[in-house]
């Protein structure tokens, strides 16, 4: 039983949708991006994404793209996100890396997926690895048991919806809405895209894209498995005048969306 | 004809039958999944999956419509001028080691560059799919004022992403866009430069899939795009053979092109694939020189990795991120290159050469001078690389070009470079 199952059906037990906090290592420092973390996580963040910070975000919208510009300008590395990761990990929290796919291949795709379960990730979210390209990966994630996730997306035929959940274990990522992060509100499209998604796979489906506040996590949480929230903590960070107020308002805002999804 | 043993050939075939090849010296055909070999392929968020197969179906199917395939060339006679000429050129060739210099002058077609023959086929394919919006990223702007072009002509709306750097040393090229009715939009992201204007494209699309096609203008991207802007670009390879063997008697001893992303090489390369005795030759942007680390040769100073969407050679650190590329040439100013070139790269079948700002612009003179014609400054790297070949085989060689595009963009770039501005001087060995 993975921890990503566990953090679900924990959830599940309390009747509610799981909570999802992503933020991208090394912004505004490595150790900055771990103190964030840790209060997303304290302050009721039951599954945290790490961001892996790269050159060419394609599907990330200006808040995201903004930050990881940032870390990158201050020289983090594929070694500082792992690093992170396992500083992370020992909050108890399950973690996961998303990473575009270059990095990870450039690292050595056995070797990534060995390393981040050594620092005690459990998983790692592939925005643009698609199930054609991922056989190597696929391979290298069984072998040091973790998860690897998949996206779905309100243009996925429901043939294309069976071949992503075909090979995606953990959870599957729903994107809300045709689009890239931080810009748009969570769309008309997401419940009928979780409905989809549902009979097609025993794995809870997490609705990520476009969630920003309570009001949203609590609609979000109606529907499905887990509400995924990034580019909001993210804005966090990049607005605080100085980073312990980011950090301060990473924990206010996490503890928001953890009373939406509780939300009745 | 050998067409049975190549799927992608069904574009109407004129040239004279090519002698036969070993098979293992012939560049196949992409696999179901748009690989060539390793390289090529797919990864891309999967909200762009369904618009991809969209694409590759509606390309497929006009493929093999005789009345799409007459809509475009009636367009490429009528509006772009094809066939465009070859033009001999012994003044430049007897400093390229006697050699017979051959140019095709895709200079010459309308807008002013290859660019037009691979986006007036996707602008008709927009049409088919009932898409009323078009999209492009261009470096030096030749693509973007291509694809403005066929919008106005179409009637299709058009936003062109353009590096915030590019956009200030081609900024005649911003004007020309503009006139013709298209949104200009500065990409400020990273580099500023072609692949900052892809990224934020490709970004445009994820989000405006249903209504807008993305018109890439070169041979990258996710499958289809590498095979299909080839096979609207194949005219130049078709008609240059053709007319080589009209003027000569015989094929070229080697075919020279610039190579960015690639488009225009793969447009010329093709006609040869099936003639081992041909060279292809491609000159990536050395810049200022690939052991300097600052230039734009994928293949010659890169590694096997991803970028927009393909698996290729990229610039890229060792953590995987994408290096900044540089090049006096902005539409060569690109960390990456297509994924049919890493292919020919690999297998042998072509090879790939760096050349600098400096023998570029050399050449870039050397053809104003004694040609009378002013090529892009993307096209000096081609034709640097023919005064290479040609001193290497000889006053007996013929040495085809591909002449990718005219340098009236480029004018105030190389007034700057050789100092030609009232009251500036040239730096040094420059005159």
């Amino acid at each position: 039983m993975s921890s990503l199952h566990e953090a679900f059906a924990a959830a599940k037990a309390e009747d509610r949708a799981a909570l999802v906090g992503y933020l991208p290592a090394g912004f505004p420092t490595v150790d900055g991006a771990v103190d964030a973390i840790r209060v997303m996580v304290e302050n009721g963040v039951d599954i945290v994404e790490i961001g892996l910070p790269y050159s060419d975000p394609l599907m990330d919208g200006p808040t995201i793209q903004a930050a990881v510009d940032a870390a990158l300008r201050g020289g983090v590395t594929t070694k500082d996100v792992l690093a992170t990761a396992e500083a992370v990990a020992r909050t108890g929290a399950p973690t996961l890396v998303m990473t575009y796919w270059n990095p990870v291949e450039r690292y050595g795709t056995e070797r990534f997926a060995r390393d981040l379960a050594s620092a005690g990730g459990i998983g790692v979210i592939t925005p643009d690895l698609t199930p054609e390209e991922a056989g190597p990966w696929i391979e290298a994630s069984d072998v040091a048991g973790i998860d690897r996730v998949f996206l779905v997306a309100p243009s996925s035929s429901d043939e294309r919806i069976d071949v992503v959940c075909g090979i995606t274990t953990g959870f599957v990522y729903a994107a809300s809405l045709m689009g890239v992060t931080g810009v748009k509100s969570v769309s008309s499209a997401a419940p009928e895209l979780v409905a989809r998604t549902r009979p097609r796979t025993p794995l809870p489906v997490a609705v990520g894209l476009g969630v920003s506040t309570a009001d949203q996590a609590a609609d979000v949480a109606q529907y499905a498995d887990g509400v995924i929230v990034g580019s909001a903590f993210v804005k966090q960070l990049l607005e605080a005048p100085t980073p312990a107020e980011g950090v301060a308002a990473v924990g206010r805002l996490a503890a928001e969306l953890a009373e939406g999804v509780r939300r009745r | 004809m050998a067409d049975s043993a190549h799927p992608w050939k069904t574009l109407p075939m004129t040239a004279t039958p090519s002698t036969e090849t070993p098979a293992a010296a012939r560049p196949s055909s992409p696999d179901a999944s748009g690989h060539f070999g390793r390289f090529g392929g797919r990864f891309v968020p999967e909200a762009l999956i369904v618009a991809l197969d969209e694409l590759d179906a509606h390309f497929r199917a006009a493929q093999t419509d005789p009345a799409f395939q007459a809509e475009l060339e009636h367009l490429l006679t009528t509006y772009t001028g094809r066939p465009s000429p070859l033009t001999e050129c012994a003044r430049f060739g007897a400093e390229a080691g006697g050699a017979q210099v051959l140019l095709k002058r895709e200079d010459l077609n309308h807008t002013g560059s290859h660019k037009i023959n691979n986006v007036l086929g996707q602008a008709l394919l927009t049409v088919r799919m009932g898409k009323t919006r078009v999209i492009a990223e261009t470096g030096a702007g030749q693509h973007g004022v291509a694809t403005a072009t066929a919008a106005a002509l179409f009637g299709l709306e058009c936003v062109v992403y353009m590096g915030e750097e590019d956009t200030r040393r081609q900024a005649l090229n911003v004007a020309r866009m503009r006139l013709l009715g298209a949104e200009v939009v500065p990409v400020t992201a990273g580099s500023r430069t072609l692949k900052d204007a892809m990224n934020e494209a490709m970004r445009d699309w994820v989000t405006n899939v249903d209504s807008t096609h993305y018109i890439i203008g070169t041979v990258a991207g996710p499958a289809p795009f590498p095979e299909m802007v080839r096979e609207f670009h194949r005219v130049i390879g078709r008609e240059s053979r053709e007319q080589v063997l009209a003027l000569t008697g015989r094929l070229p001893d080697a075919v020279a092109a610039c190579v960015g992303g690639g488009s225009n090489a793969i447009g010329i390369f093709s006609g040869f694939y099936d003639d081992p005795s041909v060279r292809l030759c491609g000159y990536e942007a050395g810049g200022d020189g690939v052991d300097t680390g600052r230039h734009a040769a994928a293949i010659t100073g890169g590694s096997v990795g991803v970028l927009h969407g393909q698996r290729s050679f990229v610039l890229q650190d060792d953590d995987g991120q994408t290096v900044e590329s540089h090049s006096i040439s902005a539409g060569l100013d690109y960390p990456g290159v297509g994924p049919e070139h890493a292919f020919l790269a690999e297998t042998g079948r072509a090879t790939y050469e760096a050349v600098t700002d400096v023998e570029a612009m050399d050449a870039f003179r050397l053809l104003c001078r004694t040609e009378g014609i002013i090529p892009a400054i993307e096209t000096a790297h081609a034709l640097a690389g023919a005064l290479r070949l040609g001193r290497e085989l000889g006053p007996d060689a013929i040495v085809l070009v591909n002449c990718s595009g005219r340098g009236d963009k480029d004018v105030e770039t190389a007034s700057r470079w050789f100092g030609l501005m009232e009251g500036e001087r040239a730096p040094e060995g420059r005159v």
